[in-house]
Formats: structure tokens, sequence, C-alpha cells
């Protein structure tokens, strides 16, 4: 069952595409919101600033989550040994991506609900981890996916949570944390009236650099070390020096005040770091670090044809509607948010 | 840690993990379809007549309804993912089959409440008013249609439709998806737990408006918001007693062994008779017992005289059929879970009914017995919805998915050390959340709504959160 050298079908790498573009949209769009949450504390001054900040990802944020719920539950259908394999191996990392979702969730609709400093304080608090766990946590795991786990066959686990802190891991999710906090920062360009609007400029401008250096290094790293030439997309390396290339300008635009292009940029460098990623994997699912034939494929994981295709039928069915409406509420919210104390300022976005 | 858990099996701690969540999950969930499509229904009476009573109502249940959904979310989040977590050899084995509802659920249901939910909570002043009304009842249909495909799930799980089992890999695998999604068990249960989840919504809409009603406050506000509980209440009531019923004869078909260890009859016997209740062991041998003649029979078979079948022969065809080992679940969890369910949907058809009598004879704001009653009722469907999942569930046991895979050979093979981990931190987190979210309830649901001013009710609110 496992010794599967076969290359994989037409419908396994539709699937394989599908999830990782459930994925993708899941970084692009949650992305800005973990930044969003962990600038809270340092882009405010007082109340009514960090209620301006949340309320710039409030009637969205859940939206963006359900994407990670359907790229769960589309691999779980479409390849249940890769569902099975990963989040039982990954198991307390994932916990503690669980309970912040949790907690950061729960924080968004009762933080208002009373009027108490304390009260509030502790929120805010609940959010910044909230957001900053994750956004760490899933460049690890990414990074971990690429680089191999202590996998033998059939996906059995044999290592401890220690294999997956290794150092390209560690600078993965360090280079996702400071791309999804540039990310939120360019949002909040793009979505808060002033001082937020201000504030976040100021703290985006001082990010790009770091950022900047965080992921050429993880995205040299992860060209350097992808090991057989079957890798395609690390060939020509277009996407991740295309990547390098937006994230130079990033600083530059925010400087410029060009705030719709900072943002275009920072989401163009969150889908071709992931991109990147995704296409160093394939033809795998998962990478064994034990031995190159323990790799998990996706032939050797993926559902059978059939659930494969009404899969299909259904995603092409039913996504257009999906991207319309989700589509249309960003529309409906398109005003920036301000300070109901602030003298209503001409607004540009 | 590990010496801690000495003798404590992966397993046990994986099935209290998923016992604890799940059932905390779903104290929400019920809440959560049933108000959405409550506070639609009084929106709409709003838009309607322009009476400030019924827009007070909805924005007061409104604000009930977004403190819970909030909770249902988030412990949502863990169920998707605790399947590959804890029981990842199931995962393997069902996922061709059950992970596409889970998919579908997602993309069809998930999307379409949280996005339209979004546009509720933020959208008065920005979108007309006929699309807010539109968005409360579209965010009520994705919850309605959530509860679909995850019920779909679970009823192949109690009785596995439209597969086969893949001689290689010894994975099911799905031939029919119209099967699975047509399944007998899975039509009843969708029924009953809908239902049932009404029934939560109306009988707390209809409780926490007799409180205040008792206390006279808003009386031009919680009468109307009464009169609907009451209405949903007993249509609810009857429909869940109704399916419930029907499930309990297909489950004499379908899984005999729930059926008989729900009354813990050991010997195959005919006009059976039902016990309402029993001091002393469930071994056989009671100290005490109340029986209906002949119940037992009707119930789980329609005729007067049916033969239902007993333990020990159940036991027996099963080790015939499986090979060695127990097929009997837990007797006195199953006996007693089956006659809470069954007595706490009595007496809320009993609220339902005398509240419509009361209320045809334009009574129901000024009978405070009834009043009293009805916020006391408000605990009733929470408590039936826990114990008729443990019920279904455990009633299932051995079996994860019935005479396909045993819950023994469907766990992870983890440390227990990892699974005690999220055990204790997801029931500490929880512990906390439930005690917030109660008191944040609480405190809430004693505060009747100011009305609006006129330039309040056409404006965009400032700052929601
Ligand atoms: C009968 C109904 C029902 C049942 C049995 C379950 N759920 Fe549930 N679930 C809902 C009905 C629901 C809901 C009413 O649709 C919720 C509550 C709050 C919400 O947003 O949707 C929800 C939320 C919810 C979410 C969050 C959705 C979001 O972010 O908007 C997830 C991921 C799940 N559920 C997954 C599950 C899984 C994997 C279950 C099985 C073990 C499960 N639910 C049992
Ligand atoms: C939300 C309502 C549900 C509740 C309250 C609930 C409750 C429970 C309980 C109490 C158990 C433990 C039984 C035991 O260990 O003896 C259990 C087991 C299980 N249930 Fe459910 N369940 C629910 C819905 C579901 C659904 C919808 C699914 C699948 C889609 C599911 C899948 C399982 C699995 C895989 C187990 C096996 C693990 C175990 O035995 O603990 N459950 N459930
Ligand atoms: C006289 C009334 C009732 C009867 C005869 C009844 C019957 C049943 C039966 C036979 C089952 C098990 C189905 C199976 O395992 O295959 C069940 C499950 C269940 N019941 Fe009830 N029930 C009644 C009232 C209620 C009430 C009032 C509620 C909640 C408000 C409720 C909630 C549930 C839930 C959530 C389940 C688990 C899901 C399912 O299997 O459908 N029931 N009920």
């Amino acid at each position: 069952m496992f010794a599967v050298t076969a290359s994989p079908s037409g419908l396994e790498q539709l699937w394989f595409a599908l999830i990782g573009v459930l994925w993708l949209g899941y970084f692009f769009l949650e992305g800005f919101d973990f930044g969003v949450g962990v600038l809270l504390p340092f882009v405010t001054r007082d109340d009514v600033d960090r209620r301006v900040v949340i309320n710039s990802i409030g009637p969205v944020w859940d939206g963006n989550e359900v994407w990670l719920l359907v790229a769960g539950g589309a691999t779980f259908a479409a390849f249940p040994l890769w569902y099975a394999t990963v989040f039982s191996g990954f198991y307390l990392a994932l916990f503690v991506v669980l309970a912040a979702l949790i907690v950061r969730g729960i924080a968004f609709e009762f933080r208002h609900r009373r009027d108490d400093a304390r009260w509030r304080r502790a929120w805010d608090r609940a959010i910044f981890w909230g957001s900053a766990l994750p956004a760490l946590l899933w460049g690890v795991a990414f990074a971990d996916f690429v680089h191999g786990v202590p996998i033998v066959a059939g996906g059995a686990w044999t290592g401890t949570f220690f294999d997956l802190v290794k150092p390209y891991a560690l600078l993965g999710g360090l280079a996702t944390l400071s791309l999804f906090t540039l990310h939120g920062a360019t949002y909040l360009g793009l979505k808060a009236e002033d001082p937020v609007r201000e504030n976040a400029r100021a703290l985006g401008q001082r990010l790009a650099p770091v950022t900047f250096v965080l992921v050429t290094a993880f995205l040299g790293w992860t060209y350097l070390s992808a090991h057989a030439w079957h890798h395609v997309g690390l060939v020509p390396p277009l996407l991740p020096i295309l990547a390098v290339g937006a994230l130079a300008a990033v600083g530059w635009l925010i400087g410029e005040r060009m705030e719709g292009w900072a943002f275009v940029a920072t989401a163009f460098v969150v889908l071709a770091l992931f991109t990147t990623l995704l296409l160093d994997l394939y033809p795998n699912v998962l990478v064994s670090s034990v031995r190159t034939s323990y790799d998990l494929s996706i032939v050797a994981s993926a559902s059978h044809p059939y659930t494969l295709k009404v899969m299909s039928w259904v995603a092409l069915i039913f996504t257009p509607f999906v991207l319309a409406y989700q589509g249309w509420t960003y529309w409906v919210f398109k005003k920036r948010v301000g300070r109901p104390d602030r003298v209503e300022q001409p607004t540009e976005a | 840690m590990s010496a801690l858990l000495a003798g404590i099996s992966t397993l046990t701690l994986a099935r209290w993990q998923f016992a604890v969540t799940t059932v905390f999950h779903f104290l929400f969930v019920p809440l959560t379809i049933g108000l959405s499509l409550l506070v639609a229904i009084l929106q709409t009476a709003a838009y309607r007549t322009g009476d400030g009573a019924w827009e007070r109502a909805t924005r007061f249940f409104g604000k009930l309804f977004l403190v819970n959904f909030a909770i249902g979310v988030v412990t949502g989040i863990v169920q998707e993912f605790q399947f590959g977590m804890d029981w990842s050899r199931y995962s393997v084995f069902v996922g061709n089959i059950f992970g596409a509802p889970l998919a579908i659920e997602g993309l069809l249901a998930f999307f379409m409440e949280s996005t339209f939910l979004g546009v509720w909570i933020f959208g008065r002043g920005r979108v007309s008013p006929r699309v807010h009304v539109l968005s409360i009842w579209l965010a009520s249909l994705g919850t309605i249609l959530s509860a679909a495909f995850i019920v779909a799930a679970n009823a192949w799980m109690q009785h596995p439709v439209g597969y086969t089992i893949d001689p290689h890999t010894h994975q099911a695998v799905m031939t029919n998806f119209w099967a699975v999604m047509t399944n007998s068990t899975f039509v009843l249960e969708y029924g009953h737990v809908l239902f049932a989840a009404f029934l939560t919504g109306a009988a707390f809409l209809l409780g926490v408006a007799a409180w205040h009603l008792r206390r006279g406050h808003d009386t031009a506000a919680f009468a109307k918001a009464a009169r609907v509980g009451v209405v949903v209440v007993l249509i609810a009531a009857v429909g869940t007693i109704f399916l419930g019923d029907s499930q309990g004869k297909q489950m004499e078909t379908q899984q005999p062994m729930k059926m008989a260890a729900a009354e813990a009859l050991y010997d195959t016997t005919s006009a059976a008779s039902f016990s309402l209740l029993t001091i002393g062991n469930l071994s056989g041998n009671p100290i005490f017992q109340v029986r209906v003649p002949h119940i037992l029979s009707v119930l789980a078979t329609n005729t007067w005289d049916g033969k239902v079948e007993g333990i020990h022969q159940l036991q027996a065809q099963a080790t015939k059929t499986y090979g060695a080992g127990s097929y009997v679940p837990v007797i006195w969890l199953l006996y007693w879970t089956f006659r809470i369910m069954v007595g706490l949907g009595i007496l809320l058809l009993a609220l339902g009914a005398i509240g419509i009598w009361l209320m045809r004879r334009r009574r129901l704001e000024q009978s405070p017995r009834f009043l009293r009653f009805a916020a006391w009722m408000i605990l009733a469907p929470f408590i039936a919805n826990s114990v008729g999942w443990i019920f279904t569930e455990v009633g299932r046991q051995p079996w994860v998915v019935y005479g396909l895979l045993k819950t023994s050979n469907a766990v992870s093979v983890i440390s227990p050390g990892y699974v005690a981990t999220s055990l204790i931190g997801f029931t500490a987190i929880y512990t906390v959340l439930a005690i917030i979210e109660i008191a944040l309830m609480i405190r809430l649901a004693r505060v009747p709504e100011a009305p609006l001013s006129p330039a309040e009710a056409e404006s965009a609110p400032e700052l929601v959160y």
C-alpha cells in the first residue's frame, strides 16, 4: 500500500492544488487578522483606538477562519492519511493553536460586553497571544512538512515534540510571524483612520526590514536545500525572487503612502511564500526525515476517485457563490473605521 | 506526567477528551440553531410592523444569541481537528466517506453563517433594512445546513451505507454519495436534532421572557416574545417526540443492542413491558420497579405483543458474527439517559400545551405559576440534548462505526501524555469559558433593552466591538 511509486492522477493533482488554494486563502485572509491582533497593543493609545483596530476586522475575521476549517475538512476527505498523520503528529503544537484560536475568538465577542478596564485589558492580552502564537506555529508546521518529520512506513510517527522545533522550522515560524504582522500593518493602513493608520504606518516601516531579512533567509534556505530537481516550483526560482523583490518594495511603498500597493505587496509575499513551500512539497504531502522511501506521497494518502469526483462537483458548483458573497462583504464594509470622537475626515480608500 | 498516568490508556483519555469537547460544543449549538431562527422571526415581525416592541425583542435576544454563538464557533474548531489528533486510525478508515460531509459543511454552511452574521452584526445602517433581515435568515439557514452535514456524518457511523471496504487498504470507500445523504438513520436523526434545537431556542425565549414578565419589565416586548416562544415550543416538542419515537423503532432493527440496554432487558420477550423507573441495580433483579405492560413492545415494534430481543441473545449473536468480546454497552447509563430525555420531552410538551391553553384564554402574562415554571424549563432542553447524545453514542459502543470499526481500534497511536495534556487543557479552558459565558448571559438577560431614539435607529453604529 505505501510503497507507491506511481505519479498522481489528474484528480489527485487537482485536489492537492485545491487544498493548496484553501491554505493560501487562509493565510492571505487570516494573515492580516493575525497581524492586526499582534499589532493591537502597539498601534493604540486608548480603548477607543483599540476598538477601531478590532472593528477593522470585526465583520470578516470569522469568515476568514472558515478557510482553515474548509482546508482541514477537505484534507480529511481528499487525503485522509495526510490529515491523520499531521494532526496526530503535530499534537501539542496543534493543541496550542486551537487553544489560541478559542481564546482569541471569544475575546473579540466578549471584550466590549463590559465597560471595565481590567476586563478589557485581559481580553486584549488574549487577542495578542491568540494571534501571535498561531502566526508563529503555522510557519513552523509548514516548514516541517517540507523539511521532514520523523515518520516511518504508513505515516507512523516515531519522534517527539522536540523533533518539530529545528532551526529551519523556527526560522519559518519567525518569518511567518513577522510577515503576517507586516501584512496586518498594511491592512490597517488601508482600513483605519488616524491615529491608528499613522501608527501602523510608522510601525510597518520599522518592521519591513526585519521581515525582509527573515523571509529572505527562509526562502533562501528552502531553495538551497530543495534536494531534488523534481521540485518544479523552485526551478527556476522565479517565485522566491519575485517575493523577495516585492518585500523589498514594501517599506518604500509604506513610506510613499501608497497604501493600496503596500497591501497588495504583502499579500503577494504571503501567497508566494506558501506557494513555494507547497511546490517544494509536491508530489509528497509530508516528508520523512528518517528515509526518503517513507515520504508520504499524494498517491499513498489520497481518497478513492469516487470521493474526489463528488467533492469536485460540490466545489465547482458552490465555490463561486462563496467567493461572491465573501467579496461582497468586503465591499459593504469598505469604509475606513475611525474614532467616533474625531471630526469625519475625507477618506480615499 | 507518565507516572501519574500509569495504567490510564490513550484510549480512555481520548474517549474522555472527545466526550467533554463534544458535549460542551453541543451545549451551545442547539441554542445557536434555535435562536437564530427565532431572532429572524422577531426581526421580520419588527420589519413588517414597524412596531418598537418587536424591535426591542429582536435586539434583546439578538445580543444573547451573539454571546452564545461565539462559544459555539470556537468550540467547533476543536471538533474539526480532533478526529485527526486523537482518532487517526479512525480518520484513515473513514476519511473517504466521513470527510466529504465535513468539507461540504464548511464550504456550504460555515461560510454562509459566519459571513452573513458579520453583515448582521455590523450592517445596521450600512445595508438596507431588507438586506439586514435577509442576512439573519441566511445565517439561520447556514446553521440548519451545517447540522445536516454533520448529522449525516454521524448517522453514517450509526448505520453505514453506500460504501465498500477496499481489500488492499482496508479503508471504507464511498460508492454512493446519494445513499450516504439519504440514509434512513440520517433522516430521522436530523429531524430529531433539528426539532430539539428549535425546542431549545424556543424554551429559552419563553423562559427569559417569562422571567421579565413576572417582574413587569417591558411587558409589550416580552409578551410578544413569550407568545412566539409558546407556539414554537409546542410545535417543536411534538416534532421531537414524534421523530424520537420513530428513531426508537428504527433502532430496534438497526442497533437492537442499544434498545435492549436502554430497557435493561436481559432476555428476549414478547409483549414486553416498559419500566418507568428502577431502584436497585439493573442486573435483572431490581428492588423496586414501576412497569407499564406492553409499552416496550409498542415503542420498539409498534405492535402490542411484538418480540423485543434481549441482551443475552444479542451478545451471543454478536460473538458469532464478529468474534469474541463484549458487545454490551454501559447499561445503567443508557437506561437513565433515555428516561431523562423522554421525561423532559414530555415536560416540554406540557409546557407548550399549557402555554397555548393560557394564551387562548389571554392569561399567559398573568399566570405567575406558569411563568415560574417556564423560567425553570430553560434548563430542560440543555439536559435533554446532552443525555440524548450520550445515549446515542455510548449505546453504539464498542463500535465507533457500527459493525465495522471498534472504538479501541480507532484511537491514534500516541503517548497518553499528549492526550492528557489536551484533555486537561481543553477542560480547563472550557470550564473558565462556561463560567464567564453563563455569568455574562445572566447579566445581559436581566437588563431589558432601552428604546432607540429615531436618530440611532437610522444610523450605523460607530464601533460595534
Ligand atoms: C446539530 C448540529 C451540530 C452538531 C452535531 C455539531 N455541530 Fe458544530 N456547529 C453547529 C452545529 C453542529 C452550528 C450550529 O452550525 C455551529 C454553532 C455555532 C456556529 O457558528 O455554528 C457549529 C460550529 C462549528 C464549527 C465552527 C464554525 C465557524 O467557525 O463558523 C466547526 C468547525 C464545527 N462546528 C465542527 C463540528 C464537528 C466536527 C462536529 C462533530 C463532532 C460538530 N461540529 C457537531
Ligand atoms: C454534538 C453532539 C454529539 C455529542 C454530544 C456526542 C457525544 C459523544 C460521547 C459522549 C461520546 C463518548 C462515548 C463513549 O466513549 O462511550 C462520543 C463518542 C464518539 N462520537 Fe459523538 N457526539 C456528538 C456528535 C458526534 C458527531 C456529529 C460525530 C461525528 C460526526 C461524533 C463522533 C464520535 C466518535 C468518533 C466517537 C468515538 C470516541 C469515543 O468513543 O469517545 N459524535 N460522542
Ligand atoms: C419523548 C420524547 C423523546 C423520545 C422518544 C426520544 C427518542 C430518542 C431516541 C430513540 C434517540 C436515539 C437514536 C439513536 O441512537 O439511533 C434519541 C437521541 C437524541 N435525542 Fe431524543 N427523544 C425524545 C426527546 C428528546 C428531547 C426533548 C430532546 C432535546 C431537546 C432530545 C434530544 C436528543 C438528541 C440531541 C439525541 C442524539 C442525536 C440522535 O441520535 O438523534 N430528545 N432520542
